[in-house]
C-alpha cells in the first residue's frame, strides 16, 4: 500500500495544514492538502457524518444492517459507522449482514474476515448464503451459464439475499459501502447501456423507500482512494482480493476508463509524488 | 437457428434446401441473424434491401462482419443519404431563403456533409430551372475551412497542398457555384491575432482545458466568419460517434447540465444557428463512403485529441469494437434528457415557412418546446448555466475587477479547466480573450444587475448605483 503514503520532501518537512502542530504524513486524494494523519482521520470522519446528518439517513432508536463482505469499503463502513454512533448519539442498532455466494476460493476468505470484524466492532453478525436461499452457489451457476453476463445474476441473488437477511434481522434500513468511485462507473455503465431507468436512481443516496427495505450509501461522496488509506493508517482487517469472476465483467470497461481519467486528472498530484 | 423443434409453428423452415431457408427469412424481416450457417454463393450475396445487386462483403470492398456489407453500394449509399435528407426535412434545417455555410474540415464526416449538401441543392437548382413561376428561390452554400496552422505544427507545404485540395473540391462542387473560405482561427482577434492566440492557449495549463478551449475559439472564428458573409446556418457533419465521444467527455468534466444543448439535431442558441444532419450516421459508415465513392478527404489537418478527450475517443472506439451498437446506444441514451428551448429552428415571420413547418410539425408529431429559456451561459463555451450556477453571479460584490467578474460568469467546467487559479494570471488571461467572449460576459452580469435592481428599486433610498 505504499502508494497511499507520500513521504516528507527532502526539503525539510511540511506542517499539516489544517493543524499546524504536526508533521504532514500524507496529500488527501480529494482535496491534495498536505495533512497529518490524525487530522485525515477527522476530516474523513467528519464529512461522512455530515453526509448522514445532511441527507438524513438515519433516525434514532433504527435498527441498520450493514452490507458487509468483507472488504475495505465495508469493514472501513462498519468501523466509521459505529464510532459515529458513539461519538455523535445516533442511537442506531447496528448489525453486520454477509452474503455469502459460494464462490471458492474468494467469499469463504472473506467471510473469515467479516467474522473477525464481528468481534473486533463487536456488531453482532448474520449470514445469508445462496445455496440455503435458492438452492445454488455462484460456482454452480457459472458452470451453468459460462464466463458472461454472471455479474448480473448474482446482483439480482444478492439484492434479493439482503432483503432476506435484513428481514430476519427485522432492521430498518441497509447500509452498504459503495463509494463515488463505484457510483462514477455505475453511472457510465447505465450511460453505455442505454439503462434510463437505472440512470434515473443510481445516483440517489437512499433507494428502495418504496420496497422492503430502504438502503442508503453514506460513502456515495467519498473517494476509494482515501477508504483505502483510512482502513491503511488505522491498520483496519480486511480482505483485498477481487471476486475471481470479475475480469469478465462489462463494469470492467467503466473502471479502467476511471482508473486512466484519474491520473489525468490527478496529474498534479502523481507528479508531486514522484 | 432460432429454433430446433420439428414442429416449430414459427414459419421458418428448416428444411435442407438452405436456399429456401434464406428467401423466407429475408422476406418476413430483412435482417439475417448470422451468415455463418447461410454460406452458399448465390443467395446470401444479393443486397438486403433490393435484393438484386451483390452485397459490399461478397464484392470483397468490406470485410463480412458488420451491417454495412450486407447492403450493395447504390442501397448503402441511399441509406445514408436517406439519413441526412430525413434530418434536414423533418427538423426544418435548410429553407429555401437559407444561405447555409458548410464546415469543412477535410476529413471524411464534413466531406460527406459537404458533397450531400451539394447534391441537394443540385437538384434543387434543377427543380427551379424547370419550374415556370420560379416561386421557391434555391438555398445558397459556401464552405468555411478554418485554418489552425497558427497553432499546429504542420509543415507548410502540406498546409498548401491540402488548401489546393480543397479548392479543387469545391469548385467541381459546381453548379451551382460555391463560395470557399479559408478562416484563420486568429481572426477572432481584430489585430496581432497570432501572437495573441499563442498566448492565451499558453496561459491555460490544463491539456484538456486548452484543446477544449481551441474548439470554442473555432466555433467563435466560424460563427463569425458566418456573419460576415451573410450566411444563415451553420453546417457541421458531426457524427453519432462523435456525439457518443461528447457525451462521454461532458459527463466526466461535469458538464451534464448542458449536455443535451451539444447533441441535438438544431442549435439555435448561436447567433447564426448550427445544424447536424449527420447525426444518426456512424464514423465508420461516412469512413466507408469515402473510400467507396471516391470522395477526396485531408487527414493530415486533423491533429489526434489529447487529455480527456483522447482518451474518451479510445474508450468509444474500444467499446465500439466490443459492440458495434454502442455508440448509438450512447447517444440514444443521452438523447432521453430534455433539450433546451433552442434546440429548435425558431419560427420565423415568413408565411411559407410557417405552413411547411406547421405540416412538419404535424407529420412528425412535434411539439412546441415550451421550457423556460435559460437566463445565461457561460461566455467562453456559450453552454446554459444552472439556477446554481447563476446565483454565484448575481452574489458579487462591488469591488470585484472585470476579469473576477468575467470569472464568476463561466461554467464550473470552464472555470476549473481552462480558467488560471492564481487572481494574476486570471488578469492576465483576461486581457488576452478575444472581444466576443468579454463584451458578451459584460452584458450578462449589467443586465443581472438591473434585474435585481428592478425588483428592489421601490425601497431604495438613494439613486446612486454601486460600480459594477
Amino acid at each position: 500500500m505504499g502508494e497511499a503514503e507520500v513521504k516528507p520532501k527532502k526539503a525539510g518537512p511540511v506542517q499539516c495544514s489544517i493543524c499546524s502542530q504536526r508533521r504532514a504524513a500524507l496529500k488527501r486524494p480529494k482535496t491534495l492538502e498536505q495533512i497529518c494523519r490524525e487530522c485525515f482521520y477527522a476530516v474523513f470522519e467528519e464529512e461522512i457524518h455530515r453526509v448522514i446528518v445532511d441527507n438524513q439517513l438515519f433516525k434514532p432508536g433504527e435498527r441498520i444492517a450493514i452490507g458487509a463482505s468483507g472488504g475495505k469499503d465495508s469493514t472501513v463502513l462498519a468501523y466509521v459507522l459505529s464510532e459515529l454512533n458513539r461519538r455523535h448519539n445516533y442511537g442506531l442498532d447496528l448489525f453486520l449482514l454477509s452474503v455469502d455466494e459460494g464462490i471458492t476460493g474468494y467469499r469463504d476468505d472473506s467471510l473469515e474476515t467479516v467474522k473477525r470484524n464481528e468481534i473486533q466492532y463487536g456488531l453482532p453478525l448474520k449470514v445469508v448464503s445462496y445455496k440455503d436461499l435458492y438452492g445454488w452457489t455462484m460456482d454452480e451457476i457459472v458452470k451453468m451459464i459460462g464466463l458472461k453476463n454472471n455479474c448480473t445474476f448474482c446482483g439480482v441473488f444478492r439484492r434479493q439475499a439482503l432483503d432476506r437477511g435484513a428481514a430476519m434481522l427485522k432492521v430498518d434500513k441497509l447500509a452498504t459501502g459503495h463509494n463515488a468511485d463505484d457510483i462514477a462507473e455505475t453511472v457510465l455503465l447505465n450511460i453505455l447501456r442505454g439503462d434510463i431507468a437505472r440512470l434515473s436512481r443510481c445516483t440517489s443516496i437512499i433507494t428502495g423507500e418504496d420496497g422492503p427495505i430502504p438502503r442508503c450509501k453514506p460513502f456515495k461522496y467519498t473517494y476509494e482512494k482515501e477508504i483505502v488509506m483510512y482502513a491503511y493508517f488505522k491498520r483496519l482487517d480486511y480482505f483485498s482480493t477481487e471476486c475471481i469472476y470479475s475480469p469478465n465483467a462489462y463494469r470492467g470497461f467503466a473502471r479502467e476508463f476511471i482508473k486512466d481519467l484519474e491520473r489525468i486528472r490527478l496529474l498534479p498530484l502523481t507528479l508531486f509524488q514522484q | 437457428m432460432a429454433c430446433g423443434a420439428g414442429n416449430c409453428q414459427s414459419g421458418c423452415f428448416r428444411d435442407d434446401d438452405h436456399s429456401v431457408v434464406t428467401e423466407k427469412k429475408k422476406l418476413t424481416n430483412g435482417t439475417l441473424s448470422s451468415g455463418s450457417d447461410l454460406d452458399l454463393p448465390n443467395h446470401h450475396n444479393l443486397c438486403l434491401k433490393c435484393k438484386v445487386n451483390e452485397t459490399l462483403a461478397s464484392s470483397g470492398t468490406v470485410s463480412v462482419d458488420g451491417d454495412i456489407g450486407r447492403f450493395c453500394f447504390d442501397c448503402f449509399r441511399g441509406n445514408l443519404f436517406g439519413k441526412f435528407k430525413l434530418a434536414v426535412t423533418s427538423n426544418a434545417m435548410i429553407s429555401p431563403t437559407d444561405n447555409i455555410l458548410v464546415a469543412f474540415s477535410g476529413g471524411p464526416s464534413s466531406r460527406v456533409a459537404l458533397q450531400f449538401v451539394h447534391e441537394m441543392q443540385h437538384k434543387a437548382q434543377k427543380n427551379f430551372d424547370a419550374s415556370r413561376d420560379r416561386s421557391l428561390p434555391v438555398f445558397g452554400v459556401g464552405v468555411a475551412f478554418v485554418d489552425e496552422s497558427a497553432v499546429s505544427r504542420i509543415p507548410s507545404d502540406e498546409f498548401d497542398r491540402a488548401i489546393q485540395d480543397m479548392k479543387s473540391i469545391v469548385s467541381n462542387l459546381a453548379p451551382p457555384e460555391k463560395a470557399f473560405h479559408v478562416v484563420p482561427i486568429e481572426s477572432v482577434y481584430s489585430s496581432n491575432g497570432r501572437d495573441r492566440l499563442e498566448e492565451l492557449l499558453n496561459a491555460v495549463k490544463d491539456v484538456t482545458g486548452k484543446e477544449d478551449l481551441l474548439q470554442h475559439l473555432r466555433m467563435l472564428s466560424l460563427q463569425k466568419n458566418a456573419y460576415e458573409n451573410g450566411y444563415t446556418k451553420l453546417l457541421l457533419g458531426s457524427c453519432t460517434s462523435r456525439i457518443a465521444c461528447h457525451v462521454i467527455s461532458a459527463t466526466v468534466k461535469g458538464q451534464g447540465y448542458s449536455l443535451p444543448a451539444d447533441i441535438q439535431y438544431v442549435d439555435a442558441r448561436w447567433e447564426i444557428p448550427v445544424v447536424l444532419p449527420l447525426r444518426d450516421c456512424l464514423a465508420q459508415e461516412l469512413n466507408m463512403l469515402c473510400r467507396l465513392d471516391g470522395l477526396k478527404t485531408m487527414e493530415v489537418l486533423n491533429s489526434p485529441h489529447s487529455g480527456i478527450n483522447g482518451l474518451v475517443a479510445s474508450f468509444v472506439t474500444l467499446l465500439q469494437e466490443e459492440n458495434p451498437s454502442r455508440e448509438c446506444t450512447i447517444v440514444r441514451t443521452a438523447g432521453k434528457l430534455t433539450p433546451f428551448h433552442f434546440n429548435q429552428i425558431p419560427e420565423s415571420d415568413d408565411s411559407n415557412a410557417h405552413l411547411a413547418s406547421r405540416r412538419r410539425q404535424k407529420k412528425f408529431n412535434l411539439k412546441p418546446n415550451e421550457s423556460v429559456p435559460p437566463q445565461s451561459y457561460c461566455p467562453i463555451c456559450n453552454s446554459p448555466l444552472s439556477k446554481s450556477d447563476h446565483l454565484i453571479l448575481s452574489s458579487l460584490g462591488s469591488d470585484q475587477t472585470n476579469a473576477d467578474i468575467f470569472g464568476a460568469a463561466c461554467c464550473p467546467s470552464c472555470q476549473f479547466q481552462i480558467l488560471p487559479k492564481e487572481p494574476a494570471s486570471m488578469e492576465h488571461f483576461y486581457s488576452l480573450l478575444p472581444q466576443q467572449f468579454v463584451v458578451q460576459a459584460k452584458d450578462r452580469s449589467s443586465s443581472m444587475q438591473r434585474q435585481l435592481r428592478e425588483q428592489i428599486q421601490d425601497f431604495l433610498l438613494s439613486d446612486s448605483e454601486d460600480g459594477t
